[in-house]
């Protein structure tokens, strides 16, 4: 039977093929068209190092510090993060601050409440159980002060990607590889390269953007030291985005560690007392 | 197969309810002593694999609903809620996702393996034929479930599949907007396929009963592609193949756990974190990976009805195999040239997913198209004709023959191939 | 099918047999049904734990009431995680009917003193220790609340009196930010 078992081998790494050829070819960033001459001078945002990369990859506290500095200072101007709560801030996996820092946080934010006992809205400071509030009442206030809409960033990050191509999708999920779209950020954000042009993007199709150059060196300021330059910024954004779409990432990769060991631990001893059951039979008479 | 001893209750409390519900005896004869050939190999263990998942389908997806709220307005950030809040729910939802994918990984090979060794023949017509219809439910609550989280990819899938009943003539717009209970997709539309969703995973389970019972009547079949001819051929279930089935089905989390736990959205779509939008078609849409030949089918066919047709007619056909492949030989360990057109089918089918996943333009179209043309082939011409022109080598004379190479059994006759 | 009659006796092949060897008390056989039960248990703790509160409930946090506008006698219900508090402006005859009231005359003996911060005003968890109905308030015969479902009777500190409810009403956690302002939770 040893060549039924080859072919079946063969067939498991083709099947793992198919799903890995599909998946992978499948996926394709939403800015992606079906126009393939835009599609082929638009190069690939280069991958770049993150903390919360790998089997044990944590988010770096003080980068999300900054980050959430820049969406809050820059980027709030027009996105929304609807999805994120000032509770969030304080929770376990996030950017670390104390429950009374995330409060002051909260309570610098106006929010719409109520209605109250004669019926009416009213303000209020934010508290922990708030979201981020939008920077518009709704679409058509956004399309109507910027012709265009301005995403939600809650999950930016998962919801943007690019094609790896052949044969890089096979390997991205051995290797792990899942930051597909905080690469695209950090490449969208640094990519206006025409000082004249700001609504030129390099990692855009057709290199036209509706959102203009967003990121300058200093406009942003850290108290950590950090350089105030605008791939840093864009670093720190991207990362704080990272955590806004996955902010249970840190229970994951720890668990995810746990758990493989116990099963490649369990099956081994499976295959150990399979062994010892089936010795007898293939020993034949 | 007999010879095997029947069960005997030994506690008094299994002794009261065996004489009124003999449910522990049919357990014990189904999953203790029943008879397995020896010689099976790891792919049979996919079967028990598929079972697990089917369990672990259920559970998860028990447990979702408990956070999920099926509204159009709110369904998005109702999953987002249980990705973020729920204690636990970014595993369950992860869990559930992937778990689809791995089910389709596991259905696959299951059924490339009955292709492969002619589990579809005499006396196993019926067995196969419930293994399709688990398939076609499978397919329709996948696609129900993509619907659910409603993203842009779940939006417009849902919008092209149903749109594919409009194909029909005459009635075809009738029954698309019935099927969405309205002029689009909407949230009438979620509702019942969040409905139907719950529902058909249960009536899989149903089936899979069916399939086991009609497993269980002729037995398994084995690489050798013979019939146990005695109790030297088989062995007990319980413990060889419990073991084995639980080894395979942990090597098998394994792989499940890494996707979960470190890559959890590589087989899913980054457009489906965007929130449906029915003014804005994404540029490229694309199905899950594991509709990707038969997208490919659709598309490769320049007709709205014939793309369908040819598209269902994909999935059907399946069914017909046990009476297009005239060959008397079951295994195609026997079947020197079988195997070769096996092959050739594996890397039609994963060359016609590839098509599915690319737009459909120049090259692509056309490769797709030939594909086709080899997929409906494959089943229509080269299993019937096949079967009577191949000469297949010698089949073993038994069982135990084809393991331990041993001479033949004094009593085996080639009766049946 | 009865060729096994045939099968010489040496052969290995258990198919016969009903006690698969070797035996169970196998080191190896221990350890790994441990191993599988101690991964059965972890693995089955995520599907009970997700029943629990999820964070957007745990973080429903303290309200505010405005009580300035409660007059003397009247009160005011608001909800509290998901459920009523009763927020009442007691009369000075409430107030000493209250503790009027011996603690031996009580079910559950707690003075009114350590029922409130403030003697006009009683907060207390509008459900009623008996089986979660909502009473009516300044029903009853102790005019404080009473609930219709099976007739438990509280007095005007919110202290069981009469009926089959085995405890007085709950006071939740609240503090006063300022004169006006009532803080619950």
């Amino acid at each position: 039977m040893r060549h039924c078992t080859l072919a079946g081998r063969v067939a498991l790494i083709m099947l793992v093929g198919l799903a890995a050829l599909a998946s992978g070819l499948g996926r394709s960033a939403f800015a992606e068209s079906a126009d393939s001459d835009s599609l082929h001078d638009t190069p690939k945002p280069p991958r770049q190092e993150w903390s919360f990369y790998g089997p044990l990859g944590k988010f770096d506290q003080a980068q999300l510090k900054r980050g959430l500095e820049v969406y809050r200072q820059v980027c709030a101007n027009c996105h929304s993060l609807k999805l994120v709560a000032f509770r969030d801030l304080a929770a376990r996996g996030g950017p670390g601050f104390t429950e009374a820092q995330a409060k002051a946080i909260a309570a610098e934010y106006t929010i719409e409440d109520g209605p109250n006992d004669d019926g009416k809205m009213f303000s209020r400071p934010g508290r922990l159980s708030d979201y981020f509030p939008s920077p518009f009442p709704n679409e058509q206030a956004a399309r109507a002060a910027l012709t265009a809409i301005p995403p939600d960033l809650s999950v930016i990050a998962k919801a943007r990607s690019y094609e790896r191509g052949f044969p890089l999708f096979l390997v991205d999920p051995i290797i792990q590889y899942q930051e597909h779209g905080v690469d695209y950020l950090y490449a969208l954000l640094t990519g206006y390269t025409h000082e004249d042009d700001p609504n030129w993007d390099e990692y855009i199709p057709g290199h036209r953007i509706a959102m203009a150059k967003p990121l300058s060196d200093g406009m942003v300021e850290y108290s950590d030291g950090s350089p105030q330059t605008m791939h840093q910024y864009a670093r720190d954004v991207s990362a704080f985005l990272m955590w806004a779409a996955e902010p249970r990432l840190e229970d994951r990769k720890r668990m995810g560690f746990n758990v493989i060991i116990y099963l490649v631990v369990f099956a081994a001893l499976l295959y150990l007392v399979k062994r010892k059951i089936w010795k007898k039979v293939h020993a034949g008479h | 197969m007999t010879g095997h001893p029947t069960y005997v209750p030994r506690s008094a409390a299994a002794k009261w309810l065996e004489r009124r519900l003999p449910i522990l005896g049919l357990l014990h004869s189904s999953f203790v002593v029943f008879p397995n050939p020896r010689n099976l190999n790891y792919w049979w263990t996919f079967g028990g694999i598929l079972s697990f998942m089917l369990a672990a389908q259920i559970v998860t997806g028990v447990i979702l609903v408990m956070h999920y709220t099926p509204q159009s307005h709110l369904a998005f950030a109702s999953v987002e809620h249980i990705m973020r809040d729920v204690n636990y729910g970014w595993l369950i939802r992860y869990a559930h996702a992937n778990g689809a994918s791995m089910f389709f990984i596991a259905l696959y090979i299951h059924m490339f393996r009955g292709l492969y060794y002619g589990s579809y023949k005499e006396p196993r017509e019926v067995l196969w034929l419930l293994g399709v219809v688990i398939y076609v439910l499978t397919v329709a609550t996948a696609f129900l479930g993509y619907v659910l989280p409603w993203g842009q990819m779940s939006f417009w899938g849902a919008t092209v599949i149903t749109s594919l009943f409009s194909a029909i003539p005459l009635v075809g717009d009738t029954i698309t907007t019935w099927l969405w209970g309205g002029y689009a997709v909407d949230n009438a539309t979620l509702n019942r396929f969040f409905s139907l969703h719950y529902l058909l995973p249960f009536m899989i389970a149903g089936v899979v009963v069916l399939h086991i019972w009609a497993l269980h009547v002729p037995g398994s079949n084995n690489p050798a592609g013979i019939e146990p001819r005695s109790d030297k051929d088989t062995l007990p279930f319980h413990p060889y193949f419990t073991i084995k089935d639980g080894f395979a089905l942990v090597c098998f989390l394994v792989f499940y756990a890494w996707f979960v736990f470190y890559v959890p959205n590589y087989l899913g779509h980054a457009d489906n974190y965007i929130e449906a939008n029915p003014m804005q078609t994404p540029a490229h849409i694309v199905p899950e990976w594991y509709y990707l030949p038969f997208y490919a089918i659709l598309r490769s066919i320049p007709s709205k009805l014939g793309g369908t047709a040819a598209m269902f007619a994909a999935v059907l056909i399946i069914a017909f195999v046990p009476w297009l492949d005239t060959s008397r030989v079951k295994s195609a360990a026997y079947r020197p040239i079988y195997r070769i057109f096996f092959w050739l089918f594996v890397a039609c089918c994963v060359l016609l997913g590839y098509m599915g996943s690319k737009p459909p333009e120049g090259i692509y179209v056309i490769t797709a198209r030939l594909l086709t043309f080899y997929y409906f082939l494959h089943f229509l011409v080269i299993l019937p004709v096949l079967g009577l022109v191949e000469r297949p080598r010698a089949v073993p004379k038994s069982i135990a023959e084809a393991v331990l190479g041993k001479k033949p059994h004094p009593l085996s006759v080639d009766a049946h191939p | 099918m009865t060729a096994s009659t045939t099968t010489p006796a040496s052969t290995t092949t258990p198919a016969s047999t009903t006690s698969p060897e070797p035996t169970r008390r196998d080191f190896l056989y221990v350890a790994t049904t441990a191993v599988g039960a101690v991964g059965a248990g972890f693995a089955a703790w995520p599907l009970i734990a997700q029943m629990n509160p999820d964070a957007t409930t745990l973080a429903a946090a303290s309200i505010e009431v405005d009580i300035g506008g409660i007059a003397l006698g009247q009160v005011v219900t608001v909800k509290w995680r998901g459920k009523p508090v009763f927020v009442m402006h007691r009369t000075p005859e409430e107030i000493a009917a209250a503790r009027a009231t011996p603690l031996s005359e009580l079910p559950d003996p707690v003075s009114d003193e350590e029922r409130v911060q403030k003697p006009e005003w009683l907060v207390v968890i509008g459900i009623c220790t008996h089986l979660g109905c909502v009473p009516l308030v300044h029903q009853g015969a102790f005019k404080g609340a009473f609930c219709p479902c099976h007739g438990s009777d509280y007095d005007t500190s919110g202290r069981i009196r009469v009926g089959p409810a085995p405890a007085n009403l709950a006071v939740p956690p609240y503090k006063f930010a300022t004169e006006s302002k009532l803080v619950i939770g």
